[in-house]
């Protein structure tokens, strides 16, 4: 009996999310996060056909969808659509909140977040986003924490660090 | 943008200066939005905003103007959407051509400028263009000791990943010199780079170094967090790169970490090492148990900002959970009642009000109820908690969130394979029947349809399938051929009476024939011809259903099909009588796709060997110009090829090539197997297992398996309709490893191992020391050629070394291969033989174990008495010992039981043992590395039923194993195993690594109970 559940326990998949996008209400792509190595035609080609899929899905539909092996957990926010494709295990309403949360940060960072703000610091989003998730799971979920770190790394924005390499210390 | 010392400080201000598509206040409305304002581009007169983002906004100009928030832009002129894509287009080609002159141009760029191209490079990638260069300008960045270059750098690293090796040597530098910089965030920036990346290159410099960082006690808690799913992320890309060993326990101890954060980093990554490695990582099932309960009793303030909405650590909680679902329920009474007690609160809260009417509260909730009810279907061992889980998941089937009855209906479909569940969950048919009909979503229907199939058993098969019937006519055409296989699978599986399966397969057609795939339509004809209670209806029924004026072609492949094998059956009704019958058929000839046609004219020509009376007016059809010339070569040579037939051949001829099909042999359904491939593996439950635990045990009157692939004719008869499917011939599955005769090999070295329809395979084999050579015998049981012939042989752990064969096997041939096996060392997994070979078109794979066991290298050991017994106690440590027990089938006899000791290998000593009822026996197993020396002792007792003095059991006692009232003759207890009432004992001793004695044992075991001589338990030493 003990047998059988060791087996079963390996068919588990982990808690692991596929990739992130950002996209816009016209199918603009305003981020992609891989967390599965893939080629870029083939991120083209999923980019292309979730997007598709995701728009024309109605207001009141249920945000989960089946798509491929994998499950698709999307929100719409405004005019920006934040989508996530998790493993057939893994936990969808999480997800939904996972999304929610890094709304949230981006809103306190930015003050009232807009599209244009992704748009014009874009690298504000992904650093924002790499504290946050790491690897497809959630690394750090306190909202002061993270934006703490980001704070911290603005901060050094003027300080120049002189890093001696290793056979000079 | 890049002026980042500018940003910092002025950020705030100026989005809020400029307005935008804000966020909401989340404190005034019920959810975060973006809203829709019009922004203001920033002014081009800022002085502040450089060139990047003068680029990004005259991009924008190009490619956003199409969004109609952005009215901001829409004053600048009237570009069409096309002109609008090659505006962009232009303009990017023109900025790459640029920036490409720039790095490659004489003058060294200054750090900024180089950070401003890259960045560019960035966006344009982002915005889906290829970038083919600057990853070496990007590498500069990361190695720059200013901060804001070497975020940009790592940056375009992390999102342009290629796997140039040069360039891989030079990030692993940066990233070194960084992860030694002990500047807390330029680790955090290196970690999240080799997380990002991930690459093997990476894996190999890094793998050793970050485990340590992750528990060294001086390590910031933000850089453990990095470390952590940094290491995870590896350890899923390249886990033989990872070490584990030492740093183990410390790991596993995070859990017990003060930081909030680094616990949940630290529970992902124990999550996905423990997959892998459950036993390394048990110890943590008890912190996590410790960790939920704190978490789950605690006030909603107690954990500040890892409460969200009002739940406490949402993210962790569900992490923990998951981790518990790689272990079974914990053995510890103390431990396994605080982990129920964690599931009861976490299921009781959900009774409670909502703290907050946001939806992000009870999301979070949710989130961690779903995960709790997972774990309660993975230990499936508590009812209670099933039936609660259940009720709550019937809560919400009718909640007013469309997502929650989504994610009610997924889970409620891994319930209703329980045993303790699955009754409860049928309270709920009805619901999810609704469901069916009234959700707008799709997705959520197809849920339905999910469960519906999953909670289908024998009490409510009738009412489901009709249900499933009429929704597939309303349903979305994208799910409707899943629909139909499910509908095929459950009609069948669920079928008392084969005359409603006829009817629902039918009906199936007459609805969605356009989604009926081949393999149903293939399957209601095998059935038919395997039972012949239905026959006869089956005829009838489609008879009828023909007369419609309209019917589907799979419809009129079915009846062609029926007809011509059963159409006697309904003949002797004059409405039907044979000439009406072939009109009818006929009427849908001209109407049907070509392998249609080739399939009514096989039942033509049966007709004319059932009918003698229409013989000449078929004849007339096959004559007609159409047939005889016809355009198709097929289509053309089977009219003259069965014109001819019925011209020459006597009628006993006749009757022996157009016999009725016989009956198809037992497969695994491959309706199923298209369903299972449809969904994916472990997406569906197993039907089979709920059935059996459901009704307690399997029904016979299933006891035909499925038949569907027509593609292997059976035995050489002539059976004509068989070509019609093989002209189809797709590739046969991979087959399963065949392995149904390989326990009878395990003290006998010939015989047949494998045999079907067209194929028997033989063995002959002999062994000395570590050397084996077997003779494989190939028979080819069919009158015609197999072409192609092919065979393999893999193995992990044995040289196997094979002679090459002929690739043709006449009909009715023999074949011989030999084979040469050295063993290496100890070894567990036997060979598996691949043999491939086409028959009549159709391509046949078979898979067959070998039986080549680590007892084959057994030489047998004379050894006197004092001898043994003295090893055989200086093996006493446990891991030197295995034991077996086996009950008892039939009376022992002691000739059987010595042959088969020596048929496993070792040499039987007499007179050893003082008992002369039991056996012993020595030998020594050789591989070319090592020799292992093996005692064997069996010792059957032969008095009486109850040696330790029990009352016998009864006669009529079912589970008392041995011939009751044939005292003497039964085995009974030795003084090694007193206690196990009414089992005798064989036991094995060896010196062998642990993992393998088990086999050895079960090797030897094996041969005990197929033939059900013997009967006893096992004690094996070596």
């Amino acid at each position: 009996w003990r047998r059988n559940h060791r087996n079963t326990s390996c068919v588990i998949m982990s808690n692991n999310m596929q990739f992130m996008l950002l996209f816009s209400r016209q199918g603009k792509l305003r981020l992609q996060k891989w967390y599965v190595p893939l080629s870029d035609k083939e991120k083209k080609k999923i980019t292309r056909e979730l997007v598709q899929t995701v728009l024309a899905r109605k207001p009141k539909m249920c945000s989960f969808l089946e798509w491929r092996d994998l499950k698709i957990v999307y929100k719409r926010y405004a005019s920006l659509y934040f989508c996530c494709a998790i493993e057939d295990q893994d936990n969808e309403l999480i997800t939904l909140e996972i999304i929610h949360r890094y709304v949230e940060l981006l809103d306190k960072y930015f003050g009232s977040v807009c599209e244009l703000d992704i748009i014009f610091n874009f690298e504000k989003a992904y650093f924002i986003l790499d504290e946050f998730l790491l690897g497809g799971e959630a690394q750090e979920t306190s909202k002061k924490n993270v934006l703490k770190a980001i704070e911290q790394a603005d901060l050094l924005q003027e300080v120049r660090y002189v890093i001696k390499p290793p056979w000079e210390q | 943008m890049f002026d980042l010392e500018v940003l910092v400080t002025t950020e705030r201000e100026r989005s809020r200066k400029r307005g935008g598509l804000a966020l909401g206040d989340p404190a005034a409305s019920s959810g975060l939005r973006f809203k829709n304002r019009r922004p203001e581009v920033p002014a081009s007169g800022d002085n502040k905003v450089k060139i990047c983002h003068c680029f990004i906004r005259k991009l924008l100009c190009c490619s956003v103007r199409l969004n109609p928030d952005a009215t901001f832009l829409s004053g600048g002129g009237s570009f069409k959407k096309g002109k609008s894509k090659e505006a962009e287009i232009k303009r990017i080609n023109k900025e790459l051509a640029n920036i490409r002159s720039k790095f490659k141009g004489d003058k060294a760029l200054d750090g900024y400028s180089k950070k401003k191209y890259v960045c560019k490079l960035l966006f344009i990638f982002l915005l889906g263009h290829d970038i083919d260069f600057g990853h070496m300008e990007a590498v500069n960045l990361l190695s720059s000791n200013k901060y804001t270059e070497k975020q940009i750098g790592y940056l375009f690293i992390s999102v342009l990943v290629n796997s140039n090796s040069d360039l891989i040597r030079l990030i692993n530098n940066g990233i070194k010199n960084d992860l030694a910089s002990r500047n807390p965030t330029f680790m955090n920036l290196a970690l999240h780079c080799i997380a990002n990346v991930g690459s093997r290159e990476m894996a190999e410099a890094f793998a050793s170094e970050i485990p340590r960082v992750l528990v060294a006690g001086d390590t910031m808690d933000s850089v453990k967090q990095s470390a952590a799913l940094c290491l995870l992320r590896l350890n899923r890309t390249s886990p033989d790169l990872v070490p584990m060993g030492e740093w183990t326990t410390r790991v596993v101890h995070l859990l017990n970490d003060q930081h909030l954060g680094v616990v949940t980093a630290a529970t992902s990554l124990i999550t996905t090492l423990a997959q892998k490695n459950p036993d390394d990582f048990k110890t943590s099932v008890s912190l996590a148990v410790a960790r939920l309960s704190r978490i789950v009793t605690s006030a909603s303030i107690d954990l500040q900002d890892y409460t969200y909405y009002f739940v406490a650590a949402p993210w962790l909680s569900v992490k923990l959970l998951r981790l518990l679902q790689c272990y079974p329920p914990p053995e510890d009474a103390a431990l396994r009642s605080r982990l129920t007690e964690c599931l009861e609160t976490i299921l009781n809260k959900a009774q409670e009000p909502p703290k907050s009417k946001k939806v992000q509260h009870s999301n979070a909730k949710n989130a961690v109820l779903f995960e709790a009810i997972a774990l309660i279907i993975h230990h499936d061992s508590e009812p209670t908690l099933l039936v609660r889980a259940c009720n709550q998941l019937g809560q919400f089937l009718q909640h007013r969130e469309t997502n929650l009855r989504y994610l009610a209906l997924e889970s409620m479909c891994t319930l209703a394979s329980s045993e303790f569940s699955h009754e409860a969950v049928k309270t709920h048919m009805e619901t999810v029947i609704n469901a069916l009909k009234t959700e707008r979503d799709v997705s959520v229907r197809q849920r339905a349809v999910d469960l519906l199939y999953a909670m289908c058993d024998r009490s409510n098969a009738k009412q489901i399938v009709a249900e499933m019937l009429s929704y597939l006519e309303t349903a979305d055409y994208s799910i409707r051929e899943e629909i139909v296989l499910k509908v095929a699978i459950l009609a069948e599986k669920y079928a008392v009476d084969y005359t409603w399966y006829v009817d629902t397969i039918l009906n199936l057609i007459r609805i969605a024939g356009d989604y009926v795939s081949e393999e149903v339509w293939y399957r209601v004809i095998q059935i038919v011809i395997n039972r012949d209670d239905v026959q006869g209806y089956a005829a009838k029924t489609v008879f009828e259903a023909l007369q419609a004026p309209a019917c589907h072609e799979n419809l009129v492949k079915v009846g062609g099909y029926i007809l011509g094998e059963f159409g006697n059956l309904i003949a002797g009704d004059s409405r039907s009588s044979p000439l009406v019958q072939f009109n009818l058929l006929h009427s849908k000839f001209h109407l049907c796709s070509v392998p249609t046609r080739a399939l009514l004219l096989s039942a033509y020509i049966k007709f004319i060997n059932l009918f003698p009376e229409v013989k000449a007016t078929i004849q007339d059809v096959l004559r007609s110009d159409s047939q005889l010339r016809n355009a198709d070569v097929e289509l053309q040579q089977r009219a003259v090829e069965y014109l001819r037939l019925s011209c020459i051949a006597s009628t006993d001829i006749l009757a022996t090539v157009l016999e009725e099909m016989p009956p198809f042999p037992e497969r695994e359904s491959s309706i199923l197997a298209k369903l299972k491939k449809k969904k994916g593996p472990g997406k569906l439950p197993d039907m089979d297992d709920s059935r059996r635990s459901v009704n307690g045990s399997t029904d016979s009157t299933h006891s035909f398996t499925d038949v569907l692939n027509l593609n292997p004719a059976p035995s050489s008869g002539a059976n004509l309709l068989i070509d019609v499917f093989s002209e189809s011939s797709a590739p046969a599955a991979a087959t399963d490893v065949s392995e149904e005769n390989f326990p009878r090999f395990v003290c006998k070295n010939n015989g047949v191992i494998y045999e079907n329809q067209l194929l028997q395979i033989g063995l002959k084999s002999e062994y000395r020391q570590n050397l084996g050579r077997m003779y494989v015998f190939y028979g080819n049981k069919t009158s015609t050629q197999f072409l192609s012939f092919s065979s393999s042989v893999s193995s992990s752990d044995l040289n196997v070394h094979s002679k090459a064969v002929d690739p043709v096997i006449e009909g009715g041939a023999q074949m011989q291969q030999i084979l040469n096996i050295e063993c290496v060392s100890d070894f567990s997994d036997a060979p598996v033989l691949n043999i491939q070979f086409r028959y009549g078109g159709a391509l046949q794979n078979i898979a067959v174990k070998l039986p080549v066991m680590l007892n084959k290298f057994f030489q047998p050991t004379e050894m006197m008495s004092q001898d043994f017994f003295q090893r055989w106690k200086q093996l006493g440590a446990p891991q030197q010992e295995v034991q077996k027990i086996f009950k008892a089938k039939h009376p022992m006899d002691t000739e059987v039981a010595k042959a088969k000791i020596l048929g496993f290998g070792v040499a039987l000593l007499d007179g050893v043992d003082p008992n002369p009822a039991n056996f012993v026996g020595a030998g020594v197993v050789h591989t070319k590395t090592t020799q292992v020396g093996c005692l064997l002792r069996l010792e059957p007792n032969m008095q009486a039923q109850t040696p330790n003095g029990n009352a016998a059991p009864p006669a009529t006692d079912p589970s008392f194993p041995f011939g009751a009232g044939l005292p003497g003759s039964h085995l009974g207890i030795c003084s090694r195993c007193r206690g196990e009432q009414g089992d005798g004992f064989v036991g094995l001793k060896g010196t062998w690594p642990k993992s393998h004695e088990l086999k050895v044992a079960f090797d030897l075991a094996s041969f005990l109970p197929p033939d059900g001589r013997v009967c006893e338990r096992l004690l094996l030493r070596t």
